[in-house]
């Protein structure tokens, strides 16, 4: 039941490179990973990827196929016909660093600068008490397993570098997200979402929706949901009034 | 167009001689999304301003987007809040409430999806890049403008309670109690009409989803998981809404004009 | 002299699992500048794989369970081989290491009253592993993770930079110890970046091991290519010493078809939550395969094993919950005498004990895998499952207070430590073990540091000569064909699997050592192609060094067992060996070859369990492992003694 597949691998790095043409032998039951090994151990030695557990966690090898960003380890061969030529490049809205493989420093930056979870004062370990229904919001955000093809698909970088100080990301509003809705956690981020992290570039056209591996509903359970906490908190014209008064009063 | 150097081509990035190497047929749902919204566009705004067919006086059929017919053209059976605006062709009868209801549709999180993608191209699909170059979201005027969606989400609801009194009162014919396939149109129309509402992502935080601690207010915690069912839904219901609302208006204006007659069951 | 980036650190943390990251938050919070150095990113070591749970005897599901009982569960699954001390430390302080987790931000399953809820796993008596989903290591590594960042939050608003005291080298492997000439301490670490392909050396007093395990010297295994036994070398290397490398724990379930992803894990969970193990006939054959040393434990009908799922108090568990090695040599029986699956394994059924809604709510990752990788929907169909090689019980002899190996300033925590587990680890004792070790590993290292009088010098010597060692593979070979690292690869895997695998014979083990010899002297004309940068054919010629020791260490201490016990089974000596137990094999490096050091086995006493803990034990189970002299020291061996005699008696009556 195998085949010879046809496929276009891109190969270079940031100083250009190009897709290169390969002919790979395909067996049943395998994923673009098995391919990429395959081709490492028979035709293209040094072509760099970037993996690890080969079972979609840890989401290490990201990349785009046919222009679509996915985990090479999650798409099966099966889902394209014989004689299709599948293209493989690197995520395309980070530096390169070599053929597959990409820089994603952006995203540990803007992890760091997401202020940690704040527990109650004086709440001992061991004695924290949370209901199942109140951690469930946060447990589904935090099956993330970092692939950052959200980040990779986002228009708002992908598309435009220059947002990239001004826009943490959809993984990174969703960090947020999954703070302000952990029942424990003391602090408010909710005007730092707006102003730090760039939440109101999101425009919801769910593109990191629709690239999440773990199915997260990311837009519709974490991103809206957060530009309306932040509306409730700075687009409601009570508040607005309030904040605009005491204000005044104060200076 | 798409040959800017800040996106996929930024400097530093893989080198591709193509912006997308997407092969399936990405456009489609933006082409479809342009064709559908429109089609409704158009409908919409020749009936609003047609300023006729709008009401079947025997029955009580007032037509969506007619409610409530505030114009001193307006019927006078058809009116039950009185008639106070000045009749202009410029202005439609129902011109207190259609206003609310546009913004409520432009503002709806899904409407936005849907026209930034399709009319606006940002993006066109997922990992095809939109041929803007510069790029602010919603971050500034006019567009943070969308975060009051909220407030025209209770105006909706007010107008969906005037709606579904409408619905009710068509309940009605000459001799008394009426029933015909008109009811059962408005009916189904209104009970959408709901469920496009209630889904609303705004209508999910109000309701609930503002809460820390959903076992503190079982109450509303069951009411927000019986919202985010619908509002996983909501695509489409925005769609089928906009569909119903097109076929209510335009049976009614067909029984209206005379050129069918409704369906009578009772009365 | 070679060019290479230089770091200076009081410790150097190796590894950014479970055990690394807990070790490095203990040395920061010491107070020491520490450094985390990885092979993959951040975020994605080795642990994410985790599923089921980690096991804290925290009682929130039945409040009967203590350190004690966890301790008993603990020494029985390792069949009594294990460092007793380790595992006491373990069992005691691990409900803390949990409690810990959620003051870092951890989002644990919860039970009705808002406390952390516990599952059933083999071998442990309650309900125990608390776990979010089947994706409990994710949500460890993650909330480490997290928690460091908090903790370059802190030193970032005192002085202005993240890294201050506490940075990660994320993609960049260690390749070497360096220890210092006079007094045989750890003065430092090299390596590469494996992004450009540079040399680093850190210069630190401690270093602590946390790299895992050795799982890609076999075939068929679940782990991920970082486990190539590096922390296991490196440490023989620096001089240190190796126990229990016989040990190698073969999961019962793993993916069986197709191929490519045979191996991947299929979580305990599964049979946990109801799931139960079925022939080619339909027969729950577990029920046949109750050990002597586990009878009356475990329960006799699946009618009563039904029963135990809802009343655990009036019946006994499901052997299909037996500890791990028990499990896989029972399926391996199975296959073997022709009732496997049609793939070569057998299956497991939860299709047909469990709702769909059911089974997508508990096992969300298995439903996941299954549907993406096989096609299989687990709601309705059983998976088809068979051993795989999961976990090394072996590892780096520790101190079990502080961590250190017998070489100063070398510390070790996680799989790539050994002795806690001994013979065979139970499911959940990992990332609980991860997390005690790890703290203490870090303190250990803290306490070191603070006690030295003089850094340890690294010499230039030494850096110049790891750094040749890693160029090695660009050169071509002195003599014969050059080698592909991805071939040799293969056949040392394949070698492994078919010769030192799951079931053991004394001619196969001496057939592996000599191919493994062989497959040496290839490894000397190992050639790579390309460049520095990026270049994972290089990487694995690197890798591929440590590989060759750990499988000859694995090898040799196989050969020299001749028993049988938890994860090493020896088919010319299937029994328990009372002598045995309390026999450890201690591998160290000889100096005979500079490339791959070979490997020399001795004998170590056990030391005796303290006396408090000895009497935990009923003597009766006790006389199930050990010899008469050692169980003399029970206080109720008298008694054993009496009763023995009686029995015999009424046997002959
Ligand atoms: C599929 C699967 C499921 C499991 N499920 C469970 C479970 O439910 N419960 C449980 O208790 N246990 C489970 N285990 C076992 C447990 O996950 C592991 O034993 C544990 O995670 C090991 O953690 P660690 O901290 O020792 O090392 P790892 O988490 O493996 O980390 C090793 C680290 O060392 C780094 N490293 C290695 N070599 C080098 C080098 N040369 N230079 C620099 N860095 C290096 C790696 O990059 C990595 O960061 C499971 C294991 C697998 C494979
Ligand atoms: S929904 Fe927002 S965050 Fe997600 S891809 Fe679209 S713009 Fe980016
Ligand atoms: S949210 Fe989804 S797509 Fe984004 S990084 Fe996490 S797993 Fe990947
Ligand atoms: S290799 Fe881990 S997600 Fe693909
Ligand atoms: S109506 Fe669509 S989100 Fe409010």
């Amino acid at each position: 039941m195998s085949y010879i597949g046809q496929f276009r691998v891109w190969r270079g790095d940031s100083n250009g490179g190009s897709l290169e043409d390969f002919e790979v032998e395909v067996n049943e039951g395998e994923v673009i990973l098995d391919v990429i090994h395959r081709l490492q151990a028979t035709q293209a030695p040094d072509l760099a990827v970037r993996w690890n557990c080969k079972a979609g966690k840890c989401g290490s090898c990201s990349a785009e196929i046919n222009g679509k960003p996915r985990l090479m380890c999650m798409t099966r061969m099966s889902t394209f016909s014989e004689g299709e030529t599948i293209t493989i490049t690197p995520m395309r809205a980070f530096t390169v660093v070599r053929d597959l493989v990409t820089d994603v420093s952006y995203n540990y930056e803007k992890a760091r600068q997401v202020p940690s979870f704040q527990p109650p004062e004086g709440l001992a370990p061991g004695e924290y008490r949370m209901q199942q229904v109140d951690v469930e919001r946060s447990q589904e955000f935090r099956k993330c397993i970092e692939c950052f093809l959200c980040q990779n698909t986002c228009h708002v970088v992908r598309d435009h570098e220059e947002n990239k100080p001004a826009f943490s990301g959809p993984r990174f509003l969703m960090r947020i997200a999954e703070l302000e809705m952990h029942p424990l956690d003391t602090a408010d981020r909710r005007d730092m979402a707006q102003d730090e992290h760039g939440l109101g570039y999101c425009n919801i056209t769910k593109c990191c929706t629709e690239v999440c591996p773990e199915g997260i509903h990311i837009t519709d359970n974490a991103l809206i949901p957060m530009k309306e906490r932040v509306a409730g908190r700075r687009y409601d014209p009570v508040v607005w009034l309030g904040n605009k008064l005491f204000r005044r009063n104060r200076s | 167009m798409t040959a800017n150097d800040t996106g996929v081509n930024a400097p530093l990035r893989a080198r591709l001689p193509v912006s997308t190497l997407r092969v399936d047929r990405w456009w489609m749902g933006p082409a479809l999304t342009v064709a559908g919204l429109t089609v409704f566009v158009v409908y919409a705004t020749f009936r609003a301003f047609q300023q006729a067919h709008y009401f079947v006086e025997d029955y009580h059929y007032l037509t969506p987007f007619y409610s409530p017919c505030v114009s001193e053209g307006c019927v006078e059976a058809s009116s039950l809040f009185g008639r106070f605006l000045p009749d202009h062709p410029l202005i439609p009868y129902a011109a207190l409430s259609l206003p609310f209801l546009l913004l409520f549709r432009l503002t709806c999180y899904y409407y936005r999806k849907a026209y930034y993608r399709s009319f606006w191209l940002s993006p066109p699909a997922c990992a095809v890049p939109e041929p803007h170059r510069k790029y602010t979201g919603e971050t500034r005027f006019p567009l943070i403008l969308q975060n009051i969606h909220r407030y025209f989400f209770y105006a909706a609801a007010i107008v969906s309670v005037i709606n579904t009194y409408d619905a009710i009162i068509a309940f009605q014919s000459p001799e008394g109690f009426g029933f015909g396939l008109g009811n059962v149109i408005l009916v189904v129309n209104v009970a959408l009409l709901w469920s496009y509402t209630i889904s609303c992502h705004s209508c999910r935080h109000v309701i609930g989803g503002r809460l820390k601690h959903f076992s503190k207010h079982p109450i509303r915690y069951w009411m927000w998981t019986k919202v985010s069912l619908l509002n996983a839904r909501h695509m489409q219901l925005a769609w089928i809404t906009l569909g119903t609302l097109m076929l209510t208006d335009f049976y009614i204006a067909l029984v209206a004009g005379g050129v069918i007659s409704d369906l009578r069951f009772i009365g | 002299m070679t060019e290479v980036e230089r770091h200076n650190y009081d410790v150097v943390v190796i590894g950014a699992g479970g055990a690394g990251l807990r070790a490095a938050i203990e040395a920061r919070e010491r107070g020491l500048r520490t450094a985390v150095v990885c092979k993959s990113l951040f975020g994605k070591a080795h642990t994410v794989m985790a599923e089921g749970g980690c096991a804290a005897s925290m009682g929130n599901v039945n409040s009967n369970d203590n350190w004690q009982v966890h301790f008993r569960d603990t020494m029985r699954g390792g069949k009594f081989l294990n460092n007793w001390r380790m595992a006491e430390l373990h069992a005691k302080e691990a409900p803390d290491r949990v409690w810990e987790l959620e003051t870092y931000g951890a989002l644990f399953d919860r039970t009705p009253d808002g406390k952390i809820s516990q599952r059933n796993f083999g071998g442990h008596t309650y309900p125990r592993l608390a776990h979010v989903g089947d994706r409990t290591g994710l949500e460890l590594i993650r909330t480490m993770q997290q928690k460091i960042v908090s903790l370059q939050q802190e030193d970032y608003a005192e002085t202005g930079d993240y890294e201050a005291k506490l940075k990660v080298f994320a993609e960049c492997t260690i390749t070497e110890l360096l220890t210092d000439d006079s007094s045989g301490a750890i003065s430092g670490a090299f390596g590469y970046w494996r992004e450009s392909g540079r040399f680093v050396l850190f210069e630190a007093p401690a270093v602590v091991m946390a790299t895992g395990g050795i799982g890609k010297s076999f075939k068929v295994t679940s782990n991920s290519w970082e486990y190539t036994g590096d922390g296991h070398a490196l440490a023989l290397r620096a001089g240190a010493t190796l126990i229990n490398m016989e040990f190698v724990q073969f999961h019962p379930t793993g993916m069986v078809w197709p191929p490519s992803v045979k191996g991947i894990l299929v979580t305990e969970g599964v049979r946990g939550d109801g799931g139960v193990l079925k022939n080619s006939e339909g027969k729950r054959f577990m029920f046949d395969y109750v050990p002597d040393v586990f009878k009356g434990q475990y329960a006799e009908t699946p009618e009563e094993a039904d029963r135990w799922y809802t009343d655990q108090e009036n019946n006994r568990r499901t052997p299909d919950l037996l500890p791990r090695d028990e499990v896989a040599r029972a399926i391996n029986s199975e296959v073997k005498e022709g009732r496997g699956s049609p793939h070569g394994g057998v299956f497991l059924d939860i299709a047909s004990r469990m709702s769909a809604e059911e089974i997508k709510r508990r096992l969300p990752s298995m439903y996941h895998q299954f549907k993406e990788l096989a096609d299989v929907d687990i709601t309705k169909e059983p998976m088809e499952v068979g051993p795989t090689c999961h976990y090394v019980m072996g590892g780096i002899e520790v101190d079990p207070d502080s961590a250190q190996s017998v070489v100063p300033g070398l510390f070790a925590a996680g799989e790539c430590s050994g002795g806690m587990h001994g013979s065979n680890r139970l499911g959940g004792n990992s990332l609980s073990d991860l997390l005690v070790f790890g703290r203490r590993a870090g303190q250990g290292a803290a306490d070191y540091v603070a006690g030295l009088d003089r850094r340890p010098v690294v010499l230039q010597s030494d850096v110049d000569a790891a750094a040749r060692m890693a160029l090695l593979p660009f050169d071509p070979p002195e003599s014969g064909e050059p080698e592909n690292p991805y071939t040799l690869h293969q056949d040392l895997q394949q070698t492994m699997n078919d010769l030192v695998g799951i079931i053991r014979k004394a001619d196969e083990i001496e057939q592996a050592l000599e191919r493994l010899a062989e497959l040496k002297t290839r490894m000397r004309r190992v050639v790579v192609e390309g460049h520095r940068q990026y270049n994972p054919g290089w990487h694995l010629a690197i890798d591929l060094r440590n590989m060759f020791m750990v499988s000859e260490a694995v090898a040799k201490a196989a050969l020299m067992r001749t028993e049988s016990r938890g994860g090493h089974t020896r088919d010319d000596y299937p029994q328990l060996d009372a002598e045995w137990r309390k026999t450890l094999l201690v591998c160290s490096a000889t100096d005979d070859d500079e490339l791959v050091p070979g490997i020399k086995v001795e004998r170590k006493e056990q030391e005796p369990m303290r006396q408090d803990l000895f009497e935990l034990f009923d003597v009766e189970e006790l006389s199930k492992y050990y010899t008469e002299e050692e169980l003399a020291a029970h206080p109720d061996y008298q008694s054993l003694a009496a009763k023995g005699n009686a029995e015999a008696g009424k046997e002959e009556a």
